[in-house]
């Protein structure tokens, strides 16, 4: 029998709620020491946002409707991305997790491809950070070189920190203790993040909600991030 | 042929012993062109795959282009070469050499690009399994590391083949060479005296080696169509890409090894050893492989349409009537359009002048093929939102022009220090001795020899 994991990480996106601020997008950056890459290099496809809001049109000017989806690595349970790696550098980690170890990468670009979401980010050139933000790393995340993949790891440094800590004080993690930069920075409260082993947890009462979606569901990979669709109102109703 | 044996030596050993300035021209031009090439590739390395035009959603795009397209032409020689030599073909015997030494350098070039096309090159070594301070062996569960495998078995395979045979023409050079060459070739002949043992065993060696060579071959390039059809990418996850690269691979093959053979035989005057004849028989092939690689592509575009998959039929428009679809209509044009009625009509296909026409426009065709599979794939993958392109900059033209002069630059120091064609095996075939009693034959020629 395989072990049950300790902790399963998930998270829940809610549509509905989701207006399009990019504040995610933004306190990942930050926490995470992404690169900036420059306008150059992003105008060339080479820009770096381990969360990106994805924005869908519909109708025509000006009756149109925009509607936002933010994705990050939805830390599939069966990823594409591990099996094809030849250097181990893309892992499961114990806790279920769709790791990336830098140190190992040697840059065949393979998982990237393989990656059915697109969430996985490439060092082309060495990384460079617009000023003064090169003056506010975070000394818990490594910084990447050329020539390696990297990619979200639901904050690995703050699930890390916590669990040692409830190890120190010699009690359970508490749910909602911790949250990754994208979920504590979101002002509408469209991500909740948190333990799917635990049923009774905030995440996995979201996740079993009858309007949670997964993207690309069919391609079988069973992510951990759940989208909740969003209702169509009509007059304060919902229809 | 009627040629005596001394006629023949003297012909065909007549380019390792004089170089025209026509060869210091081309020496000098191709040997810039691959320079340029390396010096391409040292400003990669230096400044990062970012000096390339990949981008995100296009991670892969002319290197492995190049490596699919160059791994396919090796399949020139050594397996149509093992096809011909297990079946007794006796015409193959001018052709055998020629097609093997394609094979190796193509080889030696392709498996080149997977180290080009690396973020990190200097660790490529971290993809052979030996036992590290790190604690880890390779992932055996990915393809890209079948491939490691299998490119160095096929190389290791096809080297073998192209010098077992050499040996007793490298012993007859050292017979006729005299100073530092003789040295040399007396080191590359391992001691051939052409005694009857020795004969034995080379038939034996070369018996094993033609039928073990062939399934190497096929899984090759089976594997390398694996790095595609393994990963979950509409246009890539197909079933029918093993098959379907195998032959593309021959294919490309045959048409390169045309392509050569037309022009060593005006370049080193050998118009009467590669005849019409040869090329009369390699484009029956080419045209058999012509046919095959449209039924194939018939066959996955049909299918691949009327199965209706949305994230599918986005490539597959993309190619078929988008942004890829110039590209899409030459490879069909070059591939089949042109060379099927040329090759299919007898009197186009017996002249030396149209077969080579032919086979011209498919080695571009194959090159099309190559890319068209990868990077319309890449570009246009499921969510919308991430639909990318990809536009290749000076360095990866710059090292794409360059293997194709390293090819040329290959061969044409290749014809400097091996007779191009096998000399013993033609004169085996010049005897009319019966296919089944190799030993009695070898031992005439060995006899012959000074």
């Amino acid at each position: 029998m395989k072990k049950p994991m300790e902790h399963k990480w998930g998270m829940v996106i809610d549509l509905d709620r989701c207006t399009g601020c990019e504040a995610c997008v933004a306190a990942c950056h930050a926490e995470n020491n992404i690169a900036t890459v420059g306008d150059d290099q992003a105008a060339r496809g080479r820009a770096m946002h381990w969360i990106r809001v994805e924005r869908y049109y519909e109708g025509n000017f000006p009756d149109i409707k925009v509607k936002y989806r933010p994705v990050p690595c939805q830390q599939c349970s069966d990823a594409p991305c591990e099996p094809v790696c030849p250097t181990y550098a893309s892992y499961h980690n114990p806790e279920g997790l769709n790791a990336q170890i830098y140190n190992r990468c040697i840059g065949t670009r393979y998982c990237a491809n393989a990656c059915p979401y697109l969430v996985r980010f490439f060092n082309f050139l060495n990384p460079v950070w617009d000023k003064p933000l090169d003056l506010q790393f975070n000394p818990d995340v490594s910084v990447r070189s050329v020539g390696i993949m990297e990619k979200c790891t639901f904050c690995i440094q703050r699930i890390k920190t916590a669990e040692i800590n409830a190890q120190v004080e010699k009690r359970p993690l508490k749910d909602g203790e911790f949250n990754p930069a994208c979920v504590e920075s979101c002002p509408t409260n469209a991500m909740v993040f948190g333990d799917l082993n635990d049923p009774e947890s905030n995440v996995s009462r979201l996740s079993r909600s009858a309007r949670g979606t997964k993207l690309l569901e069919e391609l079988g990979t069973h992510p951990k991030v759940t989208y909740l669709k969003r209702d169509t109102w009509h007059n304060g109703q919902n229809a | 042929m009627d040629k005596t044996p001394e006629q023949i030596n003297e012909d065909l050993l007549r380019p390792l012993d004089h170089a025209s300035w026509r060869f210091y021209v081309a020496l000098v031009i191709l040997g810039s062109l691959v320079l340029a090439a390396f010096f391409a590739w040292g400003y990669q390395i230096y400044n990062g795959i970012g000096v390339s035009g990949l981008d995100r959603p296009v991670f892969w795009g002319f290197y492995i282009t190049n490596f699919v397209f160059w791994i396919g032409i090796s399949h020139a020689g050594t397996l149509i070469s093992a096809i011909l030599r297990v079946s007794n073909a006796t015409w193959r015997r001018p052709v055998t050499r020629c097609a093997e030494a394609i094979t190796v350098f193509a080889l030696s070039i392709g498996a080149m690009f997977p180290l080009v096309h690396l973020g990190r090159p200097w660790l490529f070594f971290w993809l052979i399994p030996y036992p590290s301070e790190r604690g880890i062996w390779p992932q055996f569960r990915s393809p890209l590391l079948w491939d490691f495998f299998a490119i160095n078995t096929y190389l290791i395979g096809s080297v073998t083949f192209l010098l077992l045979p050499s040996f007793p023409d490298f012993a007859l050079i050292r017979d006729r060479a005299k100073g530092w060459r003789r040295k040399i070739y007396a080191v590359a002949s391992l001691g051939w005296r052409g005694t009857p043992k020795q004969w034995h065993r080379l038939e034996m060696a070369m018996r094993i080696m033609a039928v073990a060579i062939i399934p190497v071959a096929v899984s090759v390039h089976t594997i390398v169509s694996w790095d595609f059809a393994m990963a979950p990418v509409p246009g890539w996850h197909s079933t029918i890409f093993g098959p379907y690269f195998v032959a593309g691979a021959i294919f490309s093959g045959i048409a390169a090894l045309i392509v050569a053979m037309a022009i060593l035989r005006k370049l080193l005057h050998l118009e009467e050893y590669l005849t019409p004849l040869h090329f009369d028989n390699l484009g029956k092939l080419l045209l058999v492989m012509s046919l095959l690689w449209f039924y194939f592509v018939f066959a996955e575009r049909l299918t691949t349409w009327y199965g209706n998959f949305p994230s599918e039929m986005a490539v597959f428009w993309v190619t078929q009537s988008g942004r890829f679809s110039k590209l899409f209509w030459t490879m069909v044009f070059c591939n089949f359009i042109i060379p099927a009625p040329i090759l299919a009509i007898k009197n186009l296909r017996t002249k030396i002048g149209w077969t080579v026409v032919a086979a011209m426009p498919i080695i571009v065709g194959m090159w099309l093929e190559r890319f068209l599979i990868i990077v319309p794939a890449l570009s246009h993958k499921y969510l919308p939102y991430n639909y990318g392109t990809y536009k290749p900059t000076w360095v990866e033209i710059t090292i794409t022009v360059g293997t194709f002069a390293g090819m040329g630059l290959l061969y044409l120091l290749f014809s400097k220090v091996f007779p191009i064609i096998s000399i013993w095996e033609l004169k085996l075939g010049g005897q009319k001795k019966p296919e089944t009693a190799p030993a009695l034959a070898s031992q005439k020629v060995a006899g012959e020899q000074p």
